[in-house]
């Protein structure tokens, strides 16, 4: 057991010393948190961090090998892979982040009604969540985004539905030990109402594990983007995605241009990284009852 | 037991049932059927030839007697054929499930070869450069896409071997079927054993703290017997557990496997069918993975039972 608790923190408050102090606590999940940050920051600025119009095509460049004009190289179209690279971290954390803050929101509240209210309710809630959880994620995800056809805002939805009961039930377990503590007892004896005390006193009590579980999700819903994506179910053109640059390069350019397989692989794979390190640490950190 | 078992049946039965009518309706929530598709793809104009096309598909029947025409049928054993290729569902699914299958066990056994006594390695050695070392790679499995890694893997093949191996539906001999399927089997398992080796860890650490396994030491056992013997024996109950849940994420690692090796498998054929909107595939595969995934919960459960004699599960 890591009984180190009793580690001072740093008595001057700001927000270098804090970061220090995280940083020798935690140096996993702050790495994890810096390979977070620079690719949303990537994301955010992609216009000026681009090299080159990640959609202008150059007959003159297809498949050019890295070179100093294509860091990364070009795909077939001579469209540069880096500007494409850079500019895809925009639709993989939009709809990762997208999915993760719909699919968790709309969890924690059937979470907190299915605990907070029990019954009929609760039961109906649990035979959906067990018939959600006969579907492997993927499969759900192709089948919506099948039926409401390929789009940004449908890729959003399909990822973030097969969320739902997985949040919920956390949510709901953690509601059901909730309601039993003293200070809701207080809170009744004080004549609260049964509906603010759910959102004024428990809800708040759920956020650690919430966000303990949302940050634990956001690699996983990169991952289904991608997966969606390369099966060509995904984001469609003209955004770049990660996942359609691998399946637009797939099988022949395993063999003719490798670094279109190589770079929007590693991509994914450095994203999913840094979100595993953070969420990781954030569960050290928020929830001590879990070790390793 | 038997009550159990009778209780868990029933309950499996009202989950598929369940799927059943989440399935079909989510395939059929958008407006717009598939005889317009079909009708357009096959470059037709007579409305007559349409309304052929309606009937014979049973689009112009109520969603209602839909559903019942399909949930009859699956209960006698037909499934109904194809829009696509207009043959029997069954015919079609029927010598694809094999290859999955024997993709999806491979997958599994390497899974928990590799992440089992890796697992133990790594908590036996805690805080050493190559706890460190272990720790890190089963984190970058469970980053890595597992149709990048498969994609990886072909392109060393590539480099090494000159070409990339081909599905052959008869292999010559079984050494040549192993090498085959042992290396899309590897890429589909990667990210489980990466996460049966961190649980086996954790697991570990876990029981390696109790009184038993200090008693087991000060009584002269070698580390030896008092890791596999004692505590890994505990450690592998979780273990189990997840791997009842790891089975439907190995589905979604199967899917894109298999489409990146080009196995003509049933998982990549989903795919397929979603694509083509061939509905009645797309609803009987839909329900055949349910099926194969809530038995292997039950099982899963059974085998939990078996091996923890703590758990009765009569109450």
């Amino acid at each position: 057991m890591s009984t180190t608790v009793s580690e001072a923190r740093p008595s001057a408050p700001g927000f270098l010393s804090e970061v220090l102090y995280l940083s020798r606590r935690y140096p996993l999940g702050v790495a994890g948190a810096l390979i977070m940050v620079t690719f949303v920051l990537c994301a955010i600025f992609a216009d000026y961090v681009a090299p080159l119009d990640p959609f202008s095509t150059n007959a003159r460049s297809s498949l050019a090998k890295p070179s100093e004009v294509n860091l990364l190289g070009a795909d077939m179209m001579g469209r540069d892979v880096l500007s494409r690279i850079i500019h895809g971290a925009r639709v993989s954390l939009a709809v990762a982040v997208g999915a993760t803050v719909l699919g968790s929101g709309i969890g924690a509240a059937v979470g907190l009604a299915c605990g907070y209210l029990g019954g009929w309710f609760d039961l109906i809630v649990q035979r959906v969540t067990e018939v959600m959880d006969a579907l492997p994620l993927l499969v759900m995800a192709l089948v919506i985004t099948a039926s409401l056809g390929p789009s940004l805002r449908n890729t959003i939805i399909a990822i973030a539905i097969p969320l739902v009961p997985h949040v919920a039930r956390v949510i709901r377990s953690n509601v059901l030990a909730l309601r039993e503590m003293p200070f809701v007892e207080a809170a009744k004896a004080t004549g609260m109402s049964e509906m603010r005390i759910a959102v004024v006193h428990v809800l708040p009590n759920t956020l650690a594990p919430l966000i303990v579980l949302a940050t634990a999700q956001l690699g996983s819903t990169i991952l289904t983007e991608a997966s969606l994506s390369f099966l060509g179910l995904g984001v469609p053109e003209p955004y770049p995605s990660w996942g359609r640059m691998l399946s637009e390069s797939a099988a022949e350019y395993v063999r003719t241009a490798p670094w279109l397989v190589i770079f929007p692989g590693l991509a994914i794979s450095l994203v999913v990284f840094g979100s595993n390190l953070t969420g990781d640490a954030l569960r050290d950190a928020l929830d001590p009852r879990q070790h390793d | 037991m038997l009550s159990y078992l009778i209780r868990r049946l029933l309950l499996m039965a009202l989950t598929l049932f369940g799927v059943s009518i989440v399935i079909f309706l989510l395939l059929r929530i958008v407006p717009g059927n598939i005889a317009d598709i079909l009708f357009d793809s096959a470059g037709l104009i007579d409305p007559a030839e349409k309304a052929k096309i309606v009937a014979d598909l049973g689009l112009d029947l109520s969603i209602y007697q839909q559903y019942t025409q399909w949930i009859g049928g699956l209960l006698q054993g037909d499934l109904g054929y194809s829009y696509v290729s207009e043959k029997p569902v069954i015919e079609e699914i029927a010598p694809r499930i094999p290859i999955t299958a024997q993709l999806a066990v491979m997958a599994l056994i390497f899974s928990v070869v590799m992440g089992v006594p890796l697992g133990v390695i790594s908590a036996v050695r805690q805080n050493t450069p190559l706890d460190y070392l272990l720790r890190i790679t089963s984190l970058s499995g469970l980053s890595m896409p597992s149709f990048w890694l498969g994609l990886l893997i072909l392109m060393a093949c590539v480099h090494f071997f000159g070409t990339i191996p081909i599905y052959d539906r008869n292999p010559p001999t079984f050494w040549a079927w192993l090498a085959m399927m042992a290396v899309p089997a590897a890429a589909v398992g990667f990210r489980s054993s990466a996460l049966i080796m961190r649980l086996t860890r954790s697991a570990m650490l876990e029981v390696l703290r109790h009184d038993f396994v200090r008693t087991a030491r000060s009584k002269g056992l070698s580390e030896r017997a008092v890791t596999y013997n004692h505590a890994l024996r505990n450690a592998l109950l979780p273990v189990v557990t997840i791997i009842g849940i790891e089975v439907a994420f190995l589905f979604g690692g199967l899917i894109v496997t298999e489409t990146v090796f080009n196995i003509p498998g049933v998982a990549r054929f989903l795919v397929e069918a979603i694509r083509w909107r061939d509905y009645p595939m797309v609803q009987n595969l839909v329900m055949f993975t349910a099926t194969i995934l809530v038995l292997i919960n039950l099982i899963v459960d059974l085998i939990y039972m078996v091996i923890d004699p703590r758990i009765r599960y009569s109450e």
